[in-house]
């Protein structure tokens, strides 16, 4: 029986997946649920296995199954997309963190081994800790949930930390909006996620991990559980790890609908079981974290980066990426994008080539307009700053943030004056309440705009506006706070005729 | 003299079982909640005091923490919840307008319930599925492109 693959990814099971799935099996194919390959404009994306490799259909609605199979699908000779990966979309990309998303059986770990999964845990088990975290200091990898902090000094701080009991903790709390990899890394390939935590815990002197995921991603949490328990029985997890004297294990813990838990402190409280308020810094997690232990804070995609690392060597995965934003990222097309999905690359990919090459233009077919990046807290960026680079330094210094590489596009029917809005009333709706300038600023930040929109006092509301930003940047205590001005500055600068 | 043990509620049966489960881990009292939710759809006022004796919290404590996170409700729901994302990615390809059209549908503001109690409407900041907006949550099974015919469709199926 021929082999066909469809994805079991939330976003491809939410434009029909499984009725296709269980078409394609009435119909006498072998079905094999595999994660997304990130071309989400063509979910339903049905694949067959053919000597030459998989060759793809899509998308595949529920009623154009009988007449693909009827063609020829089932041995791949239908008229389709030809061979998923030669599809210029993907031959176009470095997949290094997303290399098995898509092509394995997620919750197999027969798979996850025979596409060179588990090699990066077994290079690390054979080094001492201080070398593993030398290896992810040298690749250069910095924290890709959105402060880009150096992952090797953070986890240098932990190993140098004398304490009985150390935590990792990976935080799969992704909230903003147009950002969905972590979601489909966990849901594409759990065992990458769980490598890369058992490699972290080995670095630092860990034995104990968590994985705080958001409510809002069900199917995320029962294919981390479900890896976490099969990792257990294959000796990956547990007591003496792959035959080695490191202990460790691992938890699934499930959020409850608060934004704020992706700050990395507010992620520990929850963890503690009280409300997901802001911890001041210092001191910092790494030395006083989890029940005041020293703890790894890691996004996923940062984890997930370290099996590669430590599997084909630092200086490959350094030799990638611009200035000091070394390797790739993992980009995501979201909004008004006529083709959305996942594109890892290495850094010095410019946002038009994103945009446009990679995602299309607008799903519209209207003009872009604007794009925001980074998150609810990133810029706003019109089309005159496509040539920027994705790199740190260089979004810094366009008063932008590459933040956790979630680019949402918006075509030219965006009322930016709304967005802006938008973007207090959002924090106004998800501040913790801990300081002052977040909690009372995003309200006012509310009143102002309406004030400005509704063309009272334009002028001198727009110096209190900027007045209000300069306050929140310099006086919030965590990003939450600190960030909100960023969509609002950079729309009132680079869409003025929408405030006026 | 006699002392007379009160009968317990299902509730507090409930509240105990999750203890139970749950009590020995790090950090317990986010899955003992979510565990009494699941069973009850909600975290009922009587069962805080047993949740709060079984961890060695305050009272106050507990509460503090069932009222912080919005997953966390004092009444249930209706038998379905339907939870329409209003992040900036489903904005861009007109969630404001489906927001719109649900309300109207189903004659409610987010967070009521249908007067026959079949289905609760709300708000959500983001489900992941950014590029394939607008994005809908039904129960917990995630739908894209939710346009306005399609959620009427959805909102069918479950009626």
């Amino acid at each position: 029986m021929t082999r066909v693959f469809v994805p079991r990814d939330s976003a491809a099971r939410s434009v029909g997946a499984d009725e296709v799935a269980a078409l394609l099996e009435r119909a006498g194919g072998e079905v094999v649920r595999t994660g997304s390959r990130g071309m989400l404009w063509l979910e339903p994306l049905v694949e067959v296995e053919t000597p030459d490799g998989r060759v793809g259909y899509g998308p595949v609605a529920p009623e154009d199954v009988d007449g693909l199979v009827a063609a020829g699908l089932l041995d791949g000779t239908a008229p389709g997309l030809g061979l998923v990966e030669e599809l210029e979309w993907m031959r176009r990309q470095q997949r290094l963190t997303f290399a098995r998303v898509g092509v394995v059986d997620p919750l197999s770990p027969d798979d996850h081994e025979a596409h060179g999964g588990n090699a990066g845990l077994r290079a690390a088990l054979a080094l001492p800790p201080a070398e593993v975290v030398g290896a992810v200091t040298e690749s250069g990898l910095r924290g890709r949930g959105g402060a880009g902090f150096p992952t090797g000094i953070k986890w240098r701080t932990v190993l140098d930390a004398e304490s009985e009991l150390k935590f990792v903790c990976c935080n799969a709390d992704e909230g903003d909006s147009g950002t969905f990899a972590d979601r489909m890394l966990m849901e594409g390939d759990p065992f990458t996620l769980i490598e890369g935590m058992t490699i972290a815990a080995h670095a630092v002197g860990a034995r104990e991990g968590y994985i705080y995921i958001r409510s809002e991603y069900p199917d995320a949490i029962a294919t981390m559980r479900a890896a976490i328990a099969a990792a257990r029985e294959r000796g990956w997890l547990g007591e003496r790890v792959l035959g080695s004297e490191l202990s460790f294990d691992l938890h699934v813990r499930v959020g409850a609908g608060a934004y704020i838990c992706g700050e990395e402190t507010s992620m520990l409280e929850s963890l503690e079981g009280r409300r997901g308020q802001v911890r001041a810094k210092p001191p910092i997690p790494a030395i006083q974290g989890l029940f005041g232990r020293p703890t790894v804070v890691n996004n996923v995609l940062s984890l997930a980066a370290v099996p590669w690392i430590l599997a084909h060597g630092a200086a490959a995965y350094a030799e990638l990426g611009v200035g000091r934003s070394r390797g790739t990222s993992v980009f995501q097309l979201a909004g008004n994008v006529a083709r959305g999905g996942i594109v890892e690359t290495a850094f010095g990919v410019t946002l038009g080539e994103l945009v446009n090459d990679f995602g299309g233009g607008t799903a519209s077919g209207r003009p872009v307009r604007a794009v925001q990046v980074g998150g609810p807290l990133g810029a706003y960026l019109p089309v005159s700053q496509f040539d920027l680079p994705l790199d740190y330094e260089a979004f810094a210094q366009a008063g932008a943030m590459v933040g956790h590489g979630g680019i949402v596009v918006f075509d030219d029917t965006v009322d930016m004056a709304a967005m802006a809005r938008f973007a207090f009333e959002f924090c106004a709706e998800e501040s913790c309440g801990k300081c002052t300038p977040c909690r009372i600023g995003a309200v006012r930040g509310v009143e102002t705009i309406d004030k400005i929109r509704a063309g009272q006092d334009r002028e001198k509301n727009l110096v209190l506006l900027d007045d209000l930003c300069t306050l929140m940047t310099d006086g919030s205590l965590c990003a939450m706070g600190g960030l909100t001005p960023m969509p609002v500055r950079s729309a009132v600068q680079h869409f003025a005729e929408d405030f006026r | 003299m006699t002392s007379v043990t009160p009968p317990r509620t299902a509730a507090e049966e409930c509240a105990r079982a999750a203890l139970a489960e749950h009590g020995s881990e790090r950090g317990p009292l986010l899955p003992v909640l979510h565990a009494v939710q699941e069973k009850l759809g909600c975290i009922p006022r009587d069962v805080i005091p047993v949740i709060a004796d079984g961890l060695n919290l305050s009272i106050a404590e507990v509460h503090g923490v069932v009222t912080f996170y919005k997953d966390f409700r004092s009444t249930p729901p209706g038998r379905t919840t339907v939870r329409i994302c209003r992040a900036e990615a489903c904005q861009a390809r007109g969630a404001n307008a489906l927001v719109e059209h649900a309300k109207r549908q189903l004659g409610v503001e987010f967070g009521e319930t249908t007067p026959d109690g079949a289905v609760t409407l709300d708000e959500v900041f983001c489900l992941g599925n950014c590029a394939l907006g607008p994005a809908v949550q039904v129960g917990e099974r995630l739908h894209g492109r939710v346009s306005p015919p399609r959620f009427d469709a959805l909102l069918g199926e479950l009626r």
